[in-house]
């Protein structure tokens, strides 16, 4: 696993969570690199939420270490959500701002130098299409817009780790081509994780798969060994999450 | 950070027609009530200059009125604190706030502030109708003092509560009745107190303010308004922080 493309910037160690007796998640060793676009794959309610809930400081977990740039989450938690762009389920959209409104303030949030936040406003919003919606309310915007809304909203801060919860939902299908450029694009710089139910996306967009299933990783492999076995990624998640 | 918290919980509040519409009827209600007052105090102004050491406009028409806007303001605060995490929560905006280089410190704190910028207007509205006598008379400017910094502190009380409530639930209108009913015991817990002399009125909110109303700063009442305020925002962080440990 020696591999020299690029620094760790973010890695969990044996991450649990439970829920009363019930765990939830187990067991996630997670290991990502600058550059790098990891797909996580899984039925519903395999715990990708849940994972991608801790890595983001929302859900503590239950036992388990996160380092995001070489910061421990747990105990420095401010200066390792700095470096952190999150997209939830569903997006963290306040309907009565506009959309100038609304990125404005995630960048205050996050800290953004004063005289950069134009310039970061006005590049997130070329980057994502949402140059002539500047002065419309995020409610009066169609689902696809919002959700451009919220992806803006987890990269305006040109973050580290980029974490994005099944990202196209709801997008016509030019929008789910432009969204994946738009990833791949944003994996060059940063590391990506996303999570996904479309088996067509990871193959186009990722670097690394890993498919979870009741709450543990039980593959985990890079694109590149995927194609040299000449497998296919729908039999093996199949396979997997059938037993 | 606590600024740009407070920043958008005040931008938040004054997009919205609420902000505005509260504003007017509580201004509308005050400067009915207040010349109603200022009427009652002309009809018995000569009576009144016969009367060694009679009571002054002040204690007359200033009085009432902060103690009506006191009540006043018992039934708004939960109107207006109950959007301030319930809203976040129901509308999964509240995963912005945590995922963001702030502190749940910093995110209550910033809340609580921003509505008591809000609230502090509205007193500042009652005080200015007040000051509005000084054309026609003498204010007892020491009383003044003690009615607005009284009804500023039982205003920070009923935000923090309100704001308590509302981190317990995902329904704003929940939270509003909930604080409200919380408010009104206390309250209620005042007319119990007014008959028997216990330790009981020492709980009241509306007890303590009514020593403000009457001129009096008591530091028993200034601290029991402070630890009220303070338990109440840390009773809403360790909320919060327990969200993130329990789910």
């Amino acid at each position: 696993m020696i591999d020299a493309s690029g620094s760790v910037t973010l890695s969990t160690q044996n991450l649990c969570r439970n829920f009363g007796h019930h765990a939830v998640v187990y067991d996630v060793n997670l290991q990502l690199r600058r550059g790098e676009v990891l797909g996580l794959l899984g039925p519903n309610g395999a715990g990708k939420s849940t994972t991608m809930r801790m890595l983001s400081g929302n859900l503590a977990p239950t036992s388990g270490s996160i380092e995001i740039c070489g910061i421990d989450l747990l105990d420095k938690p401010l200066e390792a959500k700095a470096h952190l762009g999150f997209l939830p389920e569903v997006p963290p959209l306040y309907f009565d701002m506009t959309v100038d409104e609304y990125l404005l303030l995630v960048a205050r949030l996050h800290r953004v130098d004063k005289q950069a936040m134009q310039t970061m406003l006005k590049d997130v919003k070329q980057r994502c299409g949402l140059g002539h919606q500047s002065k419309h309310l995020i409610g009066a915007l169609s689902k696809g817009f919002q959700q451009r809304v919220g992806i803006a909203q987890a990269i305006i801060h040109n973050p580290d780790v980029i974490i994005l919860d099944e990202p196209t939902v709801g997008l016509d299908p030019n929008q789910i081509l432009e969204i994946r450029r738009l990833i791949i694009e944003l994996g060059v710089a940063s590391s990506v994780i996303l999570s996904t139910h479309i088996l067509p996306e990871v193959e186009n967009v990722c670097d690394r798969v890993q498919i979870m299933h009741k709450g543990t990783v039980v593959f985990d492999q890079t694109m590149i060994e995927l194609r040299q076995q000449d497998s296919n990624l729908g039999d093996i998640f199949t396979q997997l999450t059938q037993s | 950070m606590v600024v740009t918290i407070i920043r958008k919980e005040l931008s938040m509040l004054f997009i919205s027609p609420l902000a505005w519409i509260m504003l007017a009827l509580i201004q509308l209600v005050f400067a009915g009530f207040f010349l109603v007052r200022l009427d009652a105090f002309l009809e018995i102004q000569s009576q009144l200059l016969q009367v060694i050491n009679s009571p002054g406009i002040t204690e007359v028409i200033i009085s009432p009125v902060f103690a009506l806007a006191a009540i006043v303001l018992l039934m708004l605060t939960p109107i207006l604190s109950m959007r301030l995490l319930a809203e976040e929560r129901r509308n999964r905006t509240l995963t912005l706030l945590i995922s963001s280089p702030v502190s749940i410190t910093d995110i209550v704190l910033g809340k609580f502030l921003g509505l008591m910028i809000f609230l502090a207007v509205v007193v500042m509205l009652i005080v200015t109708l007040s000051i509005s006598l000084r054309i026609g008379g003498v204010l007892d400017l020491g009383l003044l003092l003690s009615n607005t910094l009284g009804l500023f502190l039982v205003t920070a009380c009923f935000s923090a509560l309100g704001l308590y409530v509302s981190s317990l639930t995902a329904q704003p209108a929940i939270a509003a009745i909930g604080s409200l009913g919380v408010l009104l015991g206390l309250w209620v817990i005042d007319l119990v107190a007014s008959e028997t002399e216990g330790w009981i009125h020492y709980i009241s909110l509306l007890k303590h303010f009514r020593y403000f109303n009457q001129g009096l700063i008591d530091t028993l009442s200034i601290a029991y308004c402070v630890l009220f305020i303070v338990t109440f925002l840390v009773l809403t962080i360790r909320r919060l922080n327990g969200e993130r440990l329990h789910g």
